[in-house]
């Protein structure tokens, strides 16, 4: 483990606020090693796992990084089976947690309850996601993609699109990337343009953005573009739904047209945005970011906890 | 009292009993102006004198002067607020620079002023502020608000917990 990895050990990964750029890169660093590697070294290691929210997704990518290594788990899935449920303050239910295991890891639909989590517990304690705060896992291993697909995470032209109002995974990784010097492109209808604030942040630290509603605008030497989902649920109107739905839908067509060259980003689950018959698409890289999950998630696990892979 | 809209503004620093004498009739104003003991707040954001006052509080006893929508020296209009025989406390300072980070504090004793100070904000604001997003963890009485200053002119203040920035006109205060 390098200086900087070790520094994290017993840390919280709450935010990715909290790190430097040189952190970020030490866990993407030890990622890399943690390819496609099964030794039982958090043998006798328990993480508490503590669902206050569903997520399905998130919960089966850290329980499989947790059992790739001979760890286990416990906690609870969904809130309803929780004392919380009863009343008890969320202080009180890690007090208790952390007699139980070796690291935490919480979801809660409230944000901010990671931050909180992690002041009550003298253990490392993990986002998986704090409403629409902060995921800052999903974070890393979209950066981890990037690095991996295109080789750096600097010098490269990033577009993102659809709903850059809500997504919260957006908005973390455009805010993260401020840490490198990459150009932006953010391609969303008017009503659901990345709020203002994060241009601000962008302004503040001299990275070279544009917006525009239309998905051809971008030029043919984009490298990535990050899709996200536009919900339904966020226009009164249908009818404006169904317009916006199919513009920002992206085939094997729209590849075409805008370069084959292209990475492909998407956080799933996808409904329409990305169509199917790009899943052979050399630059296809959705299912690559849920493999990359549990890598990033073994490494980060194990720094937080201090145990070196070798 | 409320002094008129643009009457003269004048630095509490230079002011003195001899102001009392500076025109024959004009009593009350000038009376209200000189302060023996007790705290001037100049330069305050035209506007917030009257929140400043519900931080302070009115006192039971001594003369509140409250100027409001004056002519600054330095351009532009402020609001000023004269206490008697009060002194601000660190935390009511600390609220107030919120509010209106450019503003004095005047401290006078003996028709003097003993100290003038213009308020730093802390880097930490435990409690002062209410976190206004609804899905923030800190909505929960049982937890402690306390925000980040992520910069300080214009100011902006970054909560904790939820992340949320705040730019000063949404500041809502405990
Ligand atoms: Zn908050």
């Amino acid at each position: 483990m390098t200086s900087i990895a070790a520094v994290l050990e017993g840390r919280d990964l709450i935010s990715m606020r909290d790190f430097t750029r040189d952190e970020l890169l030490a866990f993407l660093d030890e990622a890399e090693r943690f390819e496609d590697f099964e030794r039982p070294i958090m043998a006798g290691k328990i993480m508490g796992s503590l669902f206050f929210e569903p997520s399905t997704r998130t919960h089966l990518s850290f329980t499989s990084a947790v059992q790739r290594l001979g760890g286990t788990t416990l906690g609870f899935a969904d809130a309803r089976v929780s004392s919380t449920a009863k009343g008890e303050s969320l202080a009180d239910t890690i007090r208790m947690v952390e007699n139980y295991c070796d690291i935490i890891l919480i979801r809660h639909h409230l944000e901010g309850a990671a931050r909180l989590a992690a002041e009550s517990s003298n253990l490392p304690v993990v986002n998986a996601g704090d409403g629409t705060n902060q995921h800052p896992t999903q974070t890393l291993l979209d950066l981890y993609t990037i690095r991996q697909k295109r080789g750096r995470l600097d010098n490269l032209k990033i577009a993102f699109v659809g709903d850059l109002k809500y997504s919260r995974t957006v908005h973390s990784l455009i805010e993260t990337l401020t840490h490198f010097d990459n150009e932006i492109f953010l391609i969303s209808p008017t009503s659901l343009r990345i709020p203002s604030e994060f241009l601000e942040d962008l302004d503040a630290r001299g990275t070279v953005y544009s917006e525009d509603e239309d998905f051809f605008s971008l030029s043919s030497d984009v490298d990535i573009i990050y899709t996200t989902r536009i919900q339904e649920e966020r226009f009164p109107d249908p009818i404006e739904y169904e317009k916006v739905k199919n513009a920002y839908r992206i085939d094997l067509e729209t590849m075409l047209r805008v370069g084959t060259e292209v990475t492909l980003m998407h956080p799933l689950p996808r409904v329409n945005e990305i169509a199917t018959d790009l899943d052979d698409y050399p630059g296809a890289a959705y299912f690559d970011q849920a493999r990359n999950g549990v890598t990033v998630r073994k490494a980060v696990l194990c720094m937080l906890l201090g145990i070196d892979r070798d | 009292m409320i002094e008129s809209a643009g009457s003269e503004a004048t630095d509490p620093a230079s002011e003195g009993p001899a102001a009392t004498t500076s025109s024959g009739n004009a009593e009350p104003l000038i009376k209200v102006s000189a302060l023996r003991e007790g705290t001037v707040i100049d330069h305050l954001v035209a506007g917030t004198a009257l929140k400043v006052l519900k931080i302070l509080g009115i006192p039971r006893e001594g003369a509140v002067t409250i100027g409001l929508n004056l002519e600054s020296r330095k351009g532009g209009q402020k609001d000023i607020i004269k206490i008697e025989r009060r002194e601000v406390s660190p935390q009511e300072v600390e609220k107030i620079a919120l509010l209106s980070p450019r503003a004095t504090f005047s401290i006078i004793r003996d028709f003097k002023v003993v100290r003038k100070f213009k308020p730093t904000l802390p880097e930490v604001i435990d409690n002062l502020i209410r976190c206004p997003n609804p899905s923030c963890v800190s909505s929960d009485d049982r937890v402690a608000t306390r925000f980040h200053v992520a910069r300080t002119d214009p100011l902006k203040v970054r909560c904790h917990y939820c992340e949320r920035a705040l730019k000063k006109e949404d500041i809502e205060h405990l």
